[in-house]
């Protein structure tokens, strides 16, 4: 049984710097768009230069808020390198209106951002252990800046595995970018896809698949898992059944939000503001709910 | 290839550790090293099912032909994964292709071999039925999973097929 | 009592002396007034627009105004506003844009200050205002608006001389009585043939009001009659909830199929989140003008029945309206309490009042008590 009743806080890590104005968190920063790259047929990079120069900094697994004049307002990963913070890199896929519109600037547009907001990945806590990292669809996009951040700094690290699910060949993201991590030593990459015609000549199959067999030792390792809920909660029984400890898997949960600073209550999640306890927690902590549905 | 006996090779598999030295034995007279260059097909659908692999090295794709739409891969197996279940269940053919895409070293079992054991011998009968049977709820959960369609996205990911996992 | 605490006397006649009083600081006055049969809390001139002599009955999905046989200032309980639409208002201006070619210019919507003089705030208003001072004051982000206004705010809180049907104060812990975050506390007292009120001093600020009033110091006998005004209150409270275990209750159910029950009557209005004094949920709207060149980003109150609240591409997370009245009543009365210290609900009884199909907080909770299964047992439990 479940302990519903010990909910577990999730951890908060040292406090993350708070980039947004504390004054005015709702007010967002003019960024201007230097490239937009297009990923897949649905999914873009975009990257932005502070009109103001002052670079945002921020940590692996953070999100802003992208304002598109007059539409709207979402939440939406980093997906840059935390060591150059500037540009600012933000990959979408484009699926509302505010996201279509992003994904459709020009270079020289303008957009608001107001951010970073949440909290990291926990690589601190990770030093000195393996990592596997569960990516499923655009879920890849939030670990991005940790994949960054591990090869960086290598040698804290033991072994580090990257599992990348897509849906099709054509909506694998960052793809030259795998290509090149897949060819180093350090770094264990396998990737899959759930659907493919006869072109396709890698794996078939559920990114969750893929955890039975993956090069790292259960007992010594930090899972971080992004991607959608169903993905998680079978990524999440896989690296248990394999042996993971569950206060060492962690996800990156999404909900609607609006104001990302614990104030307009749509990011509830239980007893947490996805917003500000997360969006990454511990699993244990959010083990009591996560199997229950319409939370 | 390997200078150790075959049955020690079979108790480092996941889907025979653990089970005792006869019966690796046993097993281990119904099996032979195969290799696969890539494009070599494993088997085909409608064939015998006479024989089921274990993946030593490579990958192989589980796949579909349907007309006018070429082959449709619905899963991969790679290193320690088994191939092929229908030579457990009559009237023993398969259902689909398996076709090495890279090149493949298996063992290959040979089923009327390990079925007459198996027979004769109900507690490896269901020892090994219970194997499979793990394997076969593992394979029917990932299946389901990818139905899901969880990534969602607006273009058909196969042309022309695939509508079945879209509500 | 507060210990220390000056206590005066005001006559009936004088009491819009304080009202000038706050007027020539500077402050608006908003408080309780009659209007469209009800008692809502809006702009007023002087205690002339008090509802003297009107009462208000309350049940389960109703609320009716009624002549009182006395011309109690105060003698009613709380209507369907709150003090939330002065400090965080229903509909508010974040910020504007302006484009001019590709450039775009965000300024601030600020200032946001206003000086509310919030005139006869109960109890479990008080309360209400704490828990929402813990959302947009207490962590790392301050709410710019709600700061200037709350800052602003001063408070003539009034201690309830009577309980209405669908109060439970008393079980919350937050009343009926008054004891500290006013600037003035008023108690009304009617008693042989006179009608005065015991003003309390809650700081330094409602001190330097009282100066300026024709005040006495009251009399022992004073203050006791004051005190069983309020006893008076907290003897006929309408409704009670035991509040035992009650984050626990909730965490653990939420599987019962209570909540489909609930759901049958539950029509998802949202309207118990527009009367909760506590509810702070939002939502934004970005309007531009015609030509394209202004946009302006404006917040307003938003309700966790609605379908869209919880709208995650594709679809919302929370589609049947069972799993939106838990999300609520379980946030109220649990997770509220986890996440600023105490719960979302002070027992002001308004949701119930003005559920248009009178679902009760008190007796949901009482249902799920009674189909609760209990903590799951310990592994080695015996019979006790």
């Amino acid at each position: 049984m479940t302990p519903l009743l010990e909910a577990v806080q999730p951890r908060s890590a040292e406090p993350v710097p708070a980039a947004a104005s504390l004054a005015d968190p709702m007010l967002p920063r003019p960024f201007e768009v230097r490239r937009v790259q297009a990923e897949t047929y649905d999914t873009y990079t975009l990257e932005l230069a502070p009109a103001d120069g002052r670079p945002l900094r921020f940590r692996p697994g953070q999100f802003n808020m992208l304002y598109l004049f007059g539409v709207g307002e979402v939440a939406i990963s980093i997906s840059g390198d935390p060591g150059r913070p500037s540009p600012l890199v933000h990959t979408l896929r484009a699926v509302g209106a505010v996201t279509r519109g992003l994904c459709a600037l020009k270079k020289g547009d303008v957009v608001g951002v107001r951010g970073p907001f949440g909290n990291e990945w926990p690589l601190d806590e990770a030093a000195g252990h393996d990592v596997v990292l569960v990516a499923g669809g655009i879920g890849l996009a939030p670990l991005r800046p940790a994949i960054y951040r591990l090869l960086a700094e290598r040698k804290r690290f033991g072994r580090v595995v990257l599992l990348s699910g897509s849906r099709s060949p054509q909506d694998i993201l960052f793809r030259h970018e795998l290509e090149r991590w897949r060819s180093r030593f350090d770094l264990e990459v396998v990737v899959t896809v759930d659907y493919a015609a006869g072109d396709w000549n890698g794996l078939v199959g559920v990114v969750t698949t893929l955890i039975p067999r993956a090069g790292f030792d259960p007992t010594d390792t930090v899972a971080l898992a992004c991607g959608p809920e169903v993905m998680m909660r079978f990524a999440t029984r896989e690296l248990e059944r394999r042996g993971v400890p569950t206060e060492r898997i962690y996800l990156s949960m999404e909900r609607n939000m609006k104001c990302a600073v614990g104030f307009c209550g749509h990011c509830q999640y239980g007893p947490h503001f996805i917003c500000k306890d997360g969006p990454i927690f511990p699993y244990r902590a959010i083990a009591p709910i996560f199997e229950i549905r319409e939370v | 290839m390997s200078l150790q006996p075959l049955s020690a090779l079979l108790a480092q598999t996941p889907l025979f550790q653990g089970l005792p030295a006869e019966d690796l034995e046993l097993i281990a007279g119904c099996a032979s090293n195969v290799k696969f260059d890539a494009g070599d097909f494993l088997f085909r659908e409608g064939g015998p099912a006479d024989t089921f692999y274990l993946v030593r090295h490579g990958n192989v794709s589980i796949e579909f032909f349907a007309p006018g739409r070429g082959p449709v891969t619905i899963q991969t197996r790679g290193e320690g994964e088994v191939i092929g279940w229908s030579w457990l269940f009559p009237p023993y053919t398969w259902s689909h292709d398996a076709r090495a895409f890279e090149l493949t070293r298996a063992l290959a079992f040979n089923a009327d071999c390990l079925r007459g054991k198996c027979d004769k011998d109900p507690r490896l009968g269901y020892e090994l039925m219970k194997r499979f049977g793990q394997i076969v709820h593992e394979r029917l959960e990932a299946t389901r999973l990818q139905l899901l369609d969880l990534y969602g996205g607006d273009r058909d990911p196969a042309p022309r097929g695939r509508t079945a996992a879209k509500r | 009592m507060r210990e220390g605490s000056t206590m005066n006397v005001l006559e009936r006649d004088a009491l819009d002396l304080l009202f000038t009083s706050l007027k020539e600081r500077g402050f608006t006055l908003v408080g309780p007034t009659v209007r469209e049969r009800a008692i809502v809390y809006d702009e007023m001139f002087s205690a002339a627009d008090l509802p003297w002599g009107w009462t208000d009955r309350q049940e389960a999905g109703t609320y009716r105004l009624e002549r009182r046989a006395d011309d109690a200032a105060f003698g009613f309980t709380v209507g369907p506003h709150a003090w939330k639409r002065f400090l965080f208002p229903p509909v508010q201006s974040l910020f504007r844009a302006e484009r001019s070619g590709s450039k775009m210019a965000l300024r601030p919507a600020g200032p946001f200050a206003a000086r509310y003089a919030l005139i006869g705030v109960r109890a479990c208003e008080l309360a209400a205002i704490d828990r929402q001072d813990k959302v947009f004051l207490g962590g790392t982000y301050v709410d710019p608006v709600y700061r200037q206004r709350r800052e602003g705010a001063f408070v003539v809180a009034v201690q309830c001389g009577q309980a209405g049907g669908t109060c439970f104060c008393a079980s919350m812990g937050t009343g009926p009585r008054a004891g500290s975050g006013f600037d003035l506390a008023l108690t009304e007292v009617l008693e042989d043939g006179r009608h005065w009120f015991l003003v309390e001093e809650g700081s330094e600020r409602g001190t330097e009001v009282v100066a300026t009033l024709p005040v006495r110091a009251a009399t022992e006998e004073e203050i006791a009659a004051a005190g069983r005004a309020v006893e008076r209150a907290e003897a006929e409270m309408g409704r009670t909830l035991d509040t035992e275990g009650l984050r626990e209750l909730f965490l653990r159910n939420y599987e019962n199929r209570h909540w489909d029950r609930v759901a049958e009557r539950c029509l998802g209005c949202g309207n118990c989140t527009m009367v909760c004094p506590t509810c702070f949920c939002a939502t934004v709207d970005d309007v531009t003008d015609l030509a394209g060149q202004a946009a302006e980003r404006v917040r307003r109150w938003d309700s966790c029945f609605t379908i869209d609240f919880s709208y995650l591409h594709g679809g919302s997370v929370r589609s049947s309206i069972a799993a939106r009245y838990r999300q609520w009543i379980t946030h109220k009365l649990a997770t509220w309490t986890d996440q600023f210290g105490a719960p979302g609900c002070v027992g002001c009884g308004r949701c119930i009042t003005w559920c248009p199909v009178g679902i009760d907080l008190t007796e949901e909770t009482r249902a799920l008590r009674a189909l609760d299964h209990g903590a799951p047992a310990a592994p080695q439990g015996g019979a006790s």
